[in-house]
């Protein structure tokens, strides 16, 4: 797709997004890579750093009440990053929010989610939602692989619209383990503080 | 000679050179033999690696005339600024004035070669830049660091984008009898200055003992200096035939390009450990960033640039 092409070609000017592979491969195995948020091109950042083969299957997960809104914006998203949109703020009352990305992994496709859910000011992330958890229960087959992005934060700070060139790179840590019967919020500090790891 | 002959010679003589070196780094690395590894041969093999890809753009650029030579330098500009603000503390405050020096100056700075506009090119960024971006970092009120913050991204500006610039910028110089060959004067510059760092790099290797600043940069030392020097400023000399110049004059100005060439590696090593990092980035393998090569450069261009206007336009 020419626009993925383009999307990826503007961020490697840009921020370069070098790839770090620290704890783990490259690898076909369906996973769930989980990132701190600080910028708008996080995501591209991040898609543009795994190998292409990977890349094709690999859906990034992005805010529809963000991503969703204005045609260019939707076309982008959806086009050019082949993402899955996920509501926020609960609009349709019944729904499970996490259904789109549950459909996601049934077709075997691999996400990349901001855990976060929201863009920080500041280079370590901020306490996480409980949707990873959720994923990481269901689908336990998936692995999930923490990523650190660098310097993301200082190149699109929030409040900016314009990314400053800075060099990034992408870690990938190496796949958080699971622990049986371990609580939510047991986990959710153990998947934040990999991501942690992965920035050392 | 016509210019092109000459341009076909210099390439000619290069591939050769290039030639040569990678043979010797294959029989360096069988001499070694299978299965072991030497990070030195690794290293030298990865540099002449780099080598042909450098000379394999740097001759495309100049094939395909000025203004893309011109756009080759200008993303040079902008890839080594990127590295040095990359290892350079900024905070949200900075943000306006470094978009405007990536995005308005850099273009700017060598619009200004390309439309010959010479006396707005000299003081662009020394008088407008420099007073108008530390406007832009005071007007979003972060106090914090403030001199430290704006004399960096200064000195990031000046060498990246105002000394890198003055290499092309030889173009705009204006030498009787001279004419339509100024990008010789370019490849004479670049050639003079990277064949000095390969050849303090060489001899330093093979004789280097004395070292001239262990803190700041440990592969220099005076055997690698002196051995390097010399020799590049007598193949500057032998290169007079594609300048302006006498032998002799030619060889007074590789002198003082090898000798600025030093005294940037020199300082930058200063700037890149101060900022704590060995190497500017890793875009170039074996020979670490952009602003690793194009060091030298950065202090060889702006006074061979003002020599050889001073003294041999009319």
């Amino acid at each position: 797709m020419w626009l993925s092409n383009l999307l990826i070609a503007t961020v490697r000017l840009l921020v370069g997004a070098t790839p770090r592979w620290i704890g783990c491969e490259p690898a076909d195995t369906q996973r769930i890579y989980f990132a701190n948020h600080s910028s708008h091109i996080d995501t591209i950042a991040l898609w543009s750093a795994l190998p292409p083969e990977l890349r094709s299957h690999t859906r990034p997960v992005a805010a529809a009440d963000y991503w969703g809104t204005g045609k260019l914006k939707r076309y982008v998203v959806l086009q050019g990053l082949n993402a899955v949109l996920i509501d926020r703020n609960r609009a349709a009352p019944g729904a499970n929010p996490l259904d789109p990305l549950f459909e996601a992994l049934e077709r075997g496709d691999s996400l990349i989610i901001f855990p976060e859910g929201t863009r920080q000011c500041q280079p370590l992330p901020g306490p996480f939602k409980a949707g990873l958890f959720h994923l990481a229960e269901r689908y336990p087959a998936v692995e999930l692989i923490p990523v650190y992005l660098e310097n993301l934060h200082r190149s699109m700070p929030k409040g900016t619209a314009l990314p400053v060139p800075i060099l990034c790179s992408v870690r990938f840590g190496a796949p958080l383990p699971r622990i049986a019967g371990e609580d939510k919020q047991t986990f959710l500090n153990r998947a934040r503080d990999a991501v942690i790891g992965a920035a050392q | 000679m016509n210019p092109q002959d000459k341009f076909n010679w210099l390439i000619g003589g290069i591939v050769c050179l290039l030639a040569v070196a990678s043979l010797i780094g294959w029989i360096l690395r069988r001499r070694v033999g299978e299965g072991q590894s030497s990070a030195v041969i690794d290293n030298l093999n990865a540099r002449i690696r780099a080598w042909w890809v450098m000379v394999a753009i740097f001759s495309a650029a100049f094939l395909a005339g000025a203004n893309a030579t011109l756009v080759m330098f200008a993303l040079i500009s902008f890839f080594a600024l990127r590295e040095f603000i990359t290892l350079t503390p900024t905070r949200l405050g900075d943000h306006r004035a470094l978009s405007v020096a990536f995005f308005i100056l850099v273009p700017v700075q060598y619009w200004l070669i390309g439309i010959d506009w010479y006396a707005l090119f000299a003081i662009f960024i020394p008088v407008y830049a420099f007073l108008l971006l530390p406007a832009l970092s005071a007007l979003s009120e972060d106090a914090e660091n403030f001199l430290e913050r704006t004399a960096k991204i200064q000195w990031g500006i000046m060498i990246t984008i105002y000394c890198i610039s003055h290499a092309p910028a030889l173009m705009l110089i204006d030498i009787p009898g001279y004419e339509g060959q100024n990008a010789l004067l370019l490849f004479y510059l670049v050639l003079v200055v990277q064949l000095s760092d390969v050849l303090q790099y060489v001899f330093g290797k093979l004789f280097g003992k004395t070292k001239i600043a262990p803190v700041i940069s440990p592969s220099k030392t005076v055997e690698g200096f002196v051995g390097g020097a010399l020799s590049a400023t007598l193949v500057g000399a032998a290169m007079w035939w594609i300048t302006p110049f006498t032998p002799l004059q030619s060889a007074g100005m590789a002198f003082i390009i090898v000798l600025m060439g030093f005294l940037g590696g020199l300082s930058l090593s200063a700037v890149k450990r101060s900022l704590g990092a060995k190497d500017w980035g890793s875009m170039i393998e074996g020979h670490g960033g952009m602003m690793d090569r194009m060091d030298s450069i950065s202090f060889a261009a702006p006074i061979f640039f003002h020599l050889t206007r001073y003294f041999f336009e009319p």
